[in-house]
């Protein structure tokens, strides 16, 4: 264990799990190869604490960063501002054995489960591979990781699938491999970036319940990544909404599904069906338009030119600061002024 | 109620040759849909739904094994049809198709107002010119800003490239529309976006349509009807309301308590176990092995039971008070 490490862990104890402050991820994006177009401000200040054990949900429309957030996180996208402190440290700030210290320490389940195995690697060898680049040689203690690995996703008996590549596994169990994949390494935090979508329904629950379920016994800090709310009732403590790069709306689950404060919150809430015949014979409410452009966002609110209650000579002047409309329910909206 | 009714399909049957044998997709199903209807497809991952829309479309692989069943559409027996008469009077005209996954298929060097046009061009033999105006119209019924004619595939948004590949379907006007998984890959708001649009048609077109996916509360947003399928067959088939409301088999018993629900505490449960291999099919019900009901007479082959007005179920449970009991 190297000295970063344990003087961070003793400083790290009591506070957050991981703070994130005034982060921003642009992507510069250039024609030709050299000619800098602009910036697609993929993350574009975003400040949140996550305590330690605690399961939290990501939630907005495909392209407002969420995937952007995780990489930054993990320390894969080097931020352009603002900063991510896991356990106290800078992740910055991460050298050589640190870094690889802070990548065993917080577990990856990427989006796009059928890309994300490497097809000419039995599962024996995907799950060893992170075990033997964090050290351990044992074959006989590699083994035995990987077997409780296995049998805490529910993939057993390991033989049965230890041998097996992933092409011969179907898409819930492939699922299953990435979430081992994950918790080898014991991990204090997991980021699951749409660990489901891509299953069918009846499975999808499954693999919730099973993320669920582990991380409350291993007490396990969990970020969630989706664009359905319909799921994360059951699956996340608070929820944190994201438009054009932000957080836009954070809450505990239940009060920001029974007390939406944003419109666009509200607007993807109304977009959900419950199951119910009745549905057929009604247009559903969707705001017009499409979300902004990440490379020239609007001035003001960036939700103000779909947004229903946007006020003139406001929304599209000022950015919105976070207002606490309700106890613990933060929301970016003039509304609340 | 006096809608006529448009396809009738029954015993309907789709076999692939493998290497490993036989692969029952479509395994004797029966269903019809009414004039300016919706039925929704519903079933897991490999049970059928995507084999059942192609064998409707007659876009059949190489390997096909077994295809029969009797399929009407209107007077007009279609699997009588040699394939040039199939090809001139069903396909795209008469019966329309949004393929799984077409969205990402669209030709990346052709604009899109072309390829909109190649149904009317090709299939029905317009000018460019009288082509061009019909998509124009369709985009609008679409929600697609006819500024996008001119426009490239990559030039577009997911929510819109599937608009798309939605007005290459409607283009020609026809009966019935096939829509194989049109949304799974989308946000809950271009969904949203999407099913009005089709409700919208539905209501001032009168077009039929049969809508395949496996996420039940989507599939509400335009159902008249649910056909449930589990290992090639129609396991239940029912309006809506009682489908949603009051299933029958216990497979859509448990598929409706495993969706998730925003405005509900329950927690969704999931449905242990796996569908059977289609190559090697158990004798008797299919589900037996994944169902909590299960009893003796569950080991023969259950037929499809009445169990009131276009309400049918693959299930012994309702057999009768005298058809229950033992084996
Ligand atoms: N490496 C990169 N270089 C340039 N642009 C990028 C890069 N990664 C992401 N982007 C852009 O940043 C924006 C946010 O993308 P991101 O993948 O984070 O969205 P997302 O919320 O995860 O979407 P989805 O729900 O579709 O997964 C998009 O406009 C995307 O095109
Ligand atoms: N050309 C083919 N040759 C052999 N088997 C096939 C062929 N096409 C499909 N199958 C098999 O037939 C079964 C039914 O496939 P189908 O695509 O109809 O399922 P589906 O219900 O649409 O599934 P999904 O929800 O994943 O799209 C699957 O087991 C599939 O692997
Ligand atoms: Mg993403
Ligand atoms: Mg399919």
């Amino acid at each position: 264990m190297s000295a970063v490490r344990s003087s961070a862990q003793a400083r790290g104890r009591d506070g957050p799990l991981l703070a994130v402050q005034d982060l921003h991820t642009w992507f510069e994006l250039r024609q030709w190869g050299f000619l800098r177009v602009g910036s697609v401000r993929a993350v574009d200040g975003v400040d949140f604490e996550l305590a330690r054990g605690e399961a939290v949900a990501f939630v907005g429309e495909s392209g407002c960063g969420k995937s952007s957030l995780a990489r930054t996180l993990l320390g894969l996208h080097k931020p352009t501002r603002g900063e991510v402190v896991f356990n106290g440290t800078r992740v910055a700030d991460l050298r050589g054995k640190d870094m690889q210290w802070y990548r065993a320490s917080v577990g990856y389940v990427q989006q796009d489960p059928y890309g994300a195995l490497p097809p000419f690697m039995d599962v024996r060898r995907i799950l060893s591979e992170p075990l033997i680049v964090h050290g351990i040689s044992s074959r006989v203690e590699r083994e035995r990781r990987i077997r409780q690995v296995l049998d805490e996703v529910r993939l057993s008996p390991a033989e049965t699938i230890l041998d097996k590549f992933p092409h011969m596994l179907s898409g819930g169990q492939q699922q299953r491999v990435v979430i081992a994949r994950a918790l080898v390494l014991e991990p204090s935090m997991i980021i699951a970036d749409e660990p489901v979508s891509m299953l069918d329904a009846s499975v999808r629950v499954e693999i919730l319940n099973l993320l669920r379920r582990i991380q409350t016994e291993r007490e396990l800090t969990l970020a969630f990544i989706t664009h359905d709310l319909s799921t994360v009732r059951h699956f996340a403590d608070r929820i944190f909404v994201m438009y054009a790069g932000r957080i836009v709306e954070q809450a505990p689950v239940d009060e920001l599904l029974a007390h939406p404060q944003h419109p666009y919150t509200q607007s993807l809430l109304a977009a959900i069906a419950d199951v119910d015949a009745a549905n057929a014979r009604q247009q559903r409410e969707v705001p017009g338009g499409e979300p902004p452009s990440l490379l020239h966002p609007p001035p003001g609110c960036r939700f103000h030119p779909r947004c229903p209650h946007a006020i003139a000579g406001v929304c599209e002047v000022d950015d919105p600061p976070q207002f606490e409309p309700r106890r613990g329910h933060r929301s970016a909206c003039w509304l609340h002024r | 109620m006096a809608q006529k009714t448009l396809l009738s399909v029954e015993g309907l049957e789709l076999q692939y040759q493998t290497r490993r044998g036989v692969a029952r997709a479509v395994d004797g199903v029966s269903f019809d849909i009414l004039a300016n209807e919706a039925l929704v497809v519903l079933g897991e991952s490999g049970c059928g739904k995507s084999s059942l829309a192609k064998a409707l479309l007659r876009v059949l692989p190489r390997n096909v094994h077994r295809f029969s069943g009797k399929v009407m559409l209107g007077d007009t027996d279609i699997m009588a049809l040699s394939e040039e008469a199939f090809r001139r009077d069903v396909q795209w005209t008469r019966i329309a198709m949004v393929m799984q996954a077409a969205m990402n298929a669209l030709n990346p060097v052709v604009r899109v107002g072309e390829q909109v046009a190649e149904p009317l061009r090709v299939h029905m033999g317009w000018s460019r010119a009288r082509a061009m105006e019909r998509v124009a119209r369709t985009f609008e019924q679409v929600g697609v800003s006819t500024d996008f004619l001119q426009r490239y595939p990559f030039e577009l948004s997911g929510g819109m490239r599937q608009r798309v590949v939605l007005a290459m379907a409607l283009v020609t006007e026809p009966e019935l529309v096939i829509l194989d998984e049109p949304t799974s890959a989308l946000d809950v708001l271009t969904q949203a976006g999407i099913m009005n649009v089709l409700k919208r048609i539905k209501q001032e077109q009168g077009t039929s349509f049969m809508l395949i996916t496996h996420d039940v509360a989507t599939s509400s947003e335009i159902a008249d009807r649910v056909a449930l399928m589990y290992a090639g067959q129609v396991v239940e088939v029912a309006d809506a309301q009682d489908f949603f409301h009051a299933p029958a088999h216990p497979y859509s018993q448990m598929l409706m308590a495993s969706v998730p629900r925003l405005r509900q505490r329950e927690e969704p449960a999931h449905i242990p176990g796996q569908p059977p291999d289609l190559i090697d099919l158990p004798s008797g019900c299919r589900f037996a092995d994944r169902c909590p009901s299960r009893f003796g007479r569950c080991a023969e082959d259950p037929e499809p039971i009445r169990l009131a007005r276009r309400h049918h179920v693959r299930c012994w449970l309702h057999a009768g008070r005298s058809g229950g009991g033992g084996a």
